[in-house]
């Protein structure tokens, strides 16, 4: 059983849609026992890193995932779920993250050709920078659904794979059990649907 | 580099697509979800569906079948029709929609756009504009493009890119129907205006009119097609192959 830890930011419809389409089973809750008996955890999320973190710290959830985590429970935060995974984030001023993983979260803005547009929107081909387990089904140069005006810098140890726009974008994080997406599987077609199967069939990651 | 688009639109009426089809293989034709799941396994990078129907019970039929395409296809979703409060934007987003289209809404209250983007992000947020040259002038039209609003194109959705909106449809009611090719010069002012992505519809009738817009405007972001796709005119698979021996960049 996969724990979705819902906590009252953004719609999670489409990621348990996609979940219950591949055969998993999942459980949307904010119950830490119901969180603690599940395999794996999955770490949703939209809007603004501020409002998202303190919602997770408020219900207490923040120290059920960060002691999972440290039990070896494989975690996958996705979009801004990723970006909380990371120390700190910059975006309207300075916050801190689950701490899981080395880096922090800043914006694109400073960071790309000021002709490109933010936020990131559309299908971009993923750059591999490591093998992962996460890509068992998938190639490089398959295009995955982006869409966002922040990133992870500073986190060589757990980069797997890139996007490029302007610059090279973190697209997707591992590092021991904890996992992470920039773009949306749930929205990526096959390639997005291929990524949550494989994470779902991971064996423990210790 | 982030690749470009092609958006198939569906408008739906009592849960049916409107416009007829005639695809090999797709048992019920009309029926959204099976068109879905279809243009999704195809190609189709993102789906808009189009809500033309008007009381609440029809409506609420609206909701039910989007639900039903949420859990069937994994590309982004995009409602537009009648979309005049938040409370709409949360209605059609529980069942699924990622972004919703306003149009008239906006016309109407433009401040809706701020309201929605403030709530559910600017990414959230599409603005939709119907657009005819009247004397020599770009000029905004509502209620399906039968009334002339009396604003000016650009100036308008430059307002709505300051108010929160994240994208722009740019439906050009000159080139709609005619199938003679994207309104270039339009949607050239359009991308040179705004730092959002740009949305061509209207006027596609053939492959050489999307490989025409991605060549003579690199800005553009989307192609997006109705009667062309449905009718099996042009499919998605064939339309991508070409694009890509055009070097222009596609999801395969």
């Amino acid at each position: 059983m996969i724990a979705i830890v819902d906590y009252g930011v953004g719609n999670l419809f489409s990621l348990i849609s996609s979940f219950k389409f591949i055969g998993a089973d999942v459980l949307v809750t904010s119950d830490p026992n119901e969180i603690k008996k599940c395999d794996k955890i999955i770490l949703p999320g939209v809007g603004a890193f501020e409002d998202a973190r303190k919602k997770l710290s408020d219900t207490g959830l923040d120290k059920i995932i960060i002691e999972e985590a440290k039990r070896g429970k494989a975690i996958m935060g996705i979009c801004l779920g990723m970006q909380m995974l990371f120390e700190k984030s910059y975006e309207y001023g300075e916050h801190m993250g689950l701490g899981l993983l080395k880096g922090s979260i800043i914006p694109m803005q400073d960071y790309i050709p000021s002709e490109l547009k933010i936020p990131h929107i559309g299908y971009n081909p993923l750059i591999f920078k490591k093998q992962s387990p996460l890509f068992k089904y998938i190639k490089e140069g398959d295009c995955v659904y982006f869409v966002h005006s922040y990133f992870a810098s500073d986190c060589e140890e757990s980069v797997i794979a890139t996007a490029e726009y302007g610059k090279e974008l973190t697209a997707a994080v591992a590092y021991k059990n904890i996992f992470g997406c920039q773009f949306h599987p749930e929205k990526s077609g096959d390639v997005g649907l291929s990524i949550l199967k494989a994470f779902c069939e991971m064996e423990d990651v210790k | 580099m982030i690749t470009k688009r092609i958006i198939p639109c569906l408008d739906v009426k009592n849960g049916r697509v409107v416009k007829g089809t005639n695809f090999e293989g797709l048992n019920d034709v009309s029926c959204p979800i099976e068109l879905a799941k279809y243009y999704s396994k195809n190609g189709a990078d993102e789906l808009v569906f189009y809500d033309i129907t008007a009381s609440f019970e029809e409506r609420k039929l609206f909701t039910d079948i989007l639900c039903k395409v949420a859990e069937n296809v994994f590309i982004p979703l995009t409602v537009g029709g009648g979309i005049n409060t938040v409370d709409d934007f949360d209605r059609v987003l529980k069942c699924g929609a990622d972004k919703v289209s306003v149009n008239s809404g906006a016309i109407k209250n433009p401040m809706l756009i701020k309201e929605a983007a403030m709530k559910y992000g600017n990414q959230c947020v599409v603005i939709s504009a119907d657009i005819k040259r009247v004397d020599g002038q770009f000029m905004v039209f509502a209620k399906g493009g039968r009334e002339n609003t009396g604003m000016e194109a650009i100036s308008w959705i430059k307002k709505c890119v300051s108010l929160g909106a994240g994208e722009v449809v740019v439906n050009s009611i000159d080139t709609d129907g005619v199938k003679g090719g994207f309104d270039i010069e339009l949607l050239k002012l359009v991308c040179e205006a705004v730092n959002v992505p740009v949305i061509a519809s209207g006027g596609a009738g053939s492959i050489q009119h999307f490989v025409d817009l991605f060549k003579e405007i690199p800005d553009i972001d989307a192609g997006l097609a109705a009667s062309i796709f449905h009718f099996g005119e042009v499919k998605i698979s064939d339309l991508k192959k070409e694009l890509k021996e055009n070097n222009i960049r596609v999801r395969l």
